[in-house]
């Protein structure tokens, strides 16, 4: 009995604002208010409002047999409550019906597993409390930015109280073995392992609305029988993507309100399958094994690795650089500072300093406020400098 | 196939991109097997032994003269060549041409013709009707180009407009170009395919590893290159003001323009007026080793143009390793992303990036690696091809 769990991303940074050389000690703004707005407000029109309603009617009308997880950074909430409570709103609609599940990640949607384990661990209480607050809810599973996991990461988040964390169903990590069961890493304690379908997943985010794929268009029909066709092999589909693939990535006109509409019906159709979120799915199925993750582990690109982020030097030597201010920062103790630091670290700085994207299509280019990765590493070192200036 | 090509310069003696290009040109459709016949107004000393070359006026000129012709509007023309060409203006020159044109037109064979710039454009279309067979316009460059919009030359224009009517085809060097002659000369856009230029990077590369002595002021000082002819259509000026705010930021810099020009003399005063003439270098004309030797000086090239068609110092300068900042005002910007971008007139971010690249040598050697692959890939392999589909599409 294929269980679907479906889990879905939301997060948006805070991008910077042209910030060149000459505005290095100018006390000048960081982030780009009016711009961050802007994207925001296109997102939720587009995406966030339309999607959540959607939801929201899906699981009155299954009566509690449809269910979504969801990953809501810190970074993008605070935006939210500044500019569009409304959808803040619809979300804590969404957790009022028990159906919809809250994972625990960092707030400030950052890389700080890799460089401080004390940031690390700082980021994610205060998302923690940030859920609770906004939600009332205290996070069962975790999921770290990009999907990040290695053995060790298993290891730890079962030290932070954590019964499972999600990953990326990396065909160089599986093998011959099938995404569809819960595993558990080597050497990583109990800690349960999600493993993302990247091909289910991806049939709907990369190519639902790609007309050159061979099985365009997709309906619910036809996906709901990909699922029910994974019996046997495996327990549980996982399918984890971006919530703007619903609206924004996806856009309204491919017809993909449409399929996910009709997705719950045609999954439920077949009644040996149901929906469960991450902690309902560990309760129901023992892991099946153990993988080993020795090296991190991602969701992006071809690579399934960290250099979307990591792969050049700019973006080495911006990540060092940010995460070599953690002690000087700590040690003014100003809020300001360190909320601004932090605000820094998002990942998405980095991405859009990645120049792989001739080769991988413009993934990268996505919501990129920059015109080449380039401008993105200026505009980050000349803010990393200011703020060094005031830490003088 | 055999093409009948019309030309202005030829390198060694070409004082800009527009030799360079019809050289890289000939030399790959060469390769692809055509069989090239170019032809210059005058003699030259000059062989190459891929394609002939053919003299259309016989007696042997002063080669440096001929030189700034092809970028010169013919008013000012008239004044600097001084008896060159027999004393008359420049479109006396180009009537001239179409006639000796004739005469090549008659006596040899070819399948199709292939006219670089207005300079060309009546030779070609005299070898048309003497011929018979098509005629492709290949546009550097638009008299809009070159006067920056401000005092076009009606006389120019109009044997613009006549090459580009009796064309069979237009090739342009850009999407930037072709929307000119969209826009201004009223040309139907589905007769004009884009031809980018190309960079002979195994040249490029050979020049890199000749031994270099940087001298005493790379110890000390940063190098950011302006090179280009000293004209208003490659914004010296703004290259000059732009120097300004970076030298208040960092005064370890040096600004070295390279190349001749009707501004010269006016970019010398403004570098005087604006307090920075001790670090602006004018090197005047550049050409082979000197050229190459100063691509690998600087630690930063930037073209500033205002209105670029395509800009082949672009490509040579990331050939060279060097890192690159464009005008978003040129053709070239349209083929390589690993350069940092600026509008001509943005002074202040022009500054900031210039600032940035050579503050921070990380993205400077990022920016220098990638560029450098970026432009292997772009070759006159890629323009030989487009060209030869331009000719089989007219020819079948």
């Amino acid at each position: 009995m294929p269980s679907v769990c479906l889990y879905l991303q939301t997060h948006q940074p805070f991008r910077l604002k042209n910030f060149s050389v000459f505005d290095i000690g100018q006390n000048q703004e960081y982030f780009d208010t009016s711009a961050n707005k802007n994207y925001l407000e296109r997102i939720a029109r587009k995406s966030y409002l339309p999607t959540n309603k959607l939801l929201l009617q899906l699981i009155h009308q299954h009566r509690g047999k449809f269910k979504v997880a969801f990953g809501l950074s810190g970074v993008l909430l605070e935006q939210l409550e500044e500019s569009f409570p409304e959808v803040i709103e619809d979300f804590q609609k969404l957790t009022a019906t028990g159906c919809v599940e809250i994972l625990a990640e960092t707030y400030h949607h950052s890389l700080a597993y890799l460089y401080s384990a004390q940031e690390f661990k700082t980021q994610v209480a205060l998302h923690n409390r940030k859920i609770k607050k906004l939600f009332n809810l205290q996070p069962k599973v975790f999921r770290n930015t990009e999907l990040m996991l290695n053995n060790q990461m298993a290891k730890q988040i079962e030290e932070m109280g954590y019964k499972a964390i999600l990953g990326e169903g990396a065909d160089y990590i599986l093998g011959w073995r099938s995404p569809n069961f819960v595993y558990q890493a080597k050497n990583g304690g109990a800690t349960k392992l999600l493993l993302r379908n990247y091909k289910l997943s991806d049939n709907i985010s990369f190519r639902f609305s790609c007309r050159d794929w061979a099985d365009w268009p997709l309906t619910a029909e036809k996906f709901a029988a990909w699922v029910r066709g994974s019996e046997g092999d495996g327990e549980v589909v996982n399918l984890f993507m971006d919530y703007e693939t619903f609206g924004e990535h996806q856009w309204e006109e491919t017809g993909i309100f449409e399929f996910l509409k009709n997705l719950p019906t045609e999954i439920l159709k077949y009644p040996e399958n149901n929906f469960q979120n991450p902690s309902e799915v560990i309760k129901l199925y023992k892991p099946k094994g153990e993988l080993d993750f020795p090296n991190i582990v991602t969701w992006a690109d071809t690579e399934r690795d960290l250099s979307a982020w990591l792969g050049n030097k700019m973006q080495k030597t911006a990540l060092e650089n940010i995460y070599s201010l953690e002690n000087e920062i700590k040690k003014t103790k100003n809020k300001k500072l360190l909320d601004t630091w932090r605000k820094l670290q998002t990942s998405d700085h980095f991405y859009y300093m990645c120049v792989k994207w001739f080769a991988d299509g413009d993934v990268h280019k996505y919501f990129s406020p920059y015109e080449s990765p380039y401008d993105g590493y200026i505009t980050f070192m000349n803010i990393f400098n200011d703020l060094k200036l005031q830490l003088k | 196939m055999k093409v009948l090509m019309f030309g202005w310069e030829f390198p060694p003696f070409n004082a800009g991109g527009l030799g360079v290009a019809c050289y890289g040109l000939s030399k790959a459709l060469a390769k692809q097997g055509v069989e090239v016949l170019f032809v210059l107004p005058k003699k030259i000393d000059c062989q190459v032994d891929f394609c002939r070359l053919i003299f259309a006026d016989k007696n042997q000129i002063d080669a440096e003269k001929i030189l700034k012709a092809a970028y010169l509007s013919p008013d000012l023309y008239g004044k600097i060549a001084q008896g060159l060409f027999d004393g008359r203006g420049l479109v006396d020159e180009v009537q001239r041409y179409a006639l000796l044109a004739r005469e090549i037109a008659k006596r040899e064979s070819f399948d199709i013709i292939h006219a670089h710039d207005w300079l060309c454009y009546r030779a070609g279309i005299m070898a048309k009707e003497i011929s018979g067979k098509p005629l492709v316009a290949h546009i550097h460059a638009t008299e809009f180009d070159r006067t920056g919009g401000h005092s076009v030359n009606e006389q120019v224009y109009a044997i613009e407009k006549e090459g580009f009517i009796k064309a069979d085809k237009i090739a342009a060097v850009s999407n930037f170009t072709k929307q000119k002659i969209v826009d201004n000369y009223s040309i139907n856009p589905e007769k004009i395919t884009v031809v980018y230029n190309g960079l002979d990077f195994q040249e490029t590369a050979h020049n890199f590893y000749n031994s270099l002595n940087l001298g005493e002021l790379k110890k000390k000082f940063k190098i950011v290159l302006f090179l280009g002819r000293l004209t208003l259509q490659k914004g010296p000026d703004y290259f000059l003001l732009a120097a300004k705010k970076v030298l208040q930021k960092n005064p370890n810099v040096y600004f070295v323009m390279a190349g001749s020009g009707d501004m010269e003399t006016q970019l010398i005063n403004s570098a005087i007026d604006l307090g920075i003439a001790d670090k602006v270098i004018f090197t005047g004309f550049l050409r082979n080793e000197n050229l190459s030797k100063i691509y690998q000086l600087a630690d930063l090239y930037v073209m500033p143009s205002v209105s670029e068609p395509f800009g082949i110092t672009a490509l040579e300068a990331l050939g060279h390793g060097t890192p690159a900042i464009i005008s978003k005002q040129s053709g070239v910007s349209e083929v390589i992303k690993n350069c940092l971008k600026v509008d001509f007139w943005d002074i202040n971010e022009m500054a900031a990036k210039i600032l940035a690249v050579l503050q921070y040598p990380i993205l400077s050697q990022t920016m220098s690696q990638n560029g450098e692959t970026e432009v292997q890939n772009i070759t006159w392999d890629n323009s030989a091809t487009t060209c030869l589909n331009i000719y089989n599409e007219i020819l079948h």
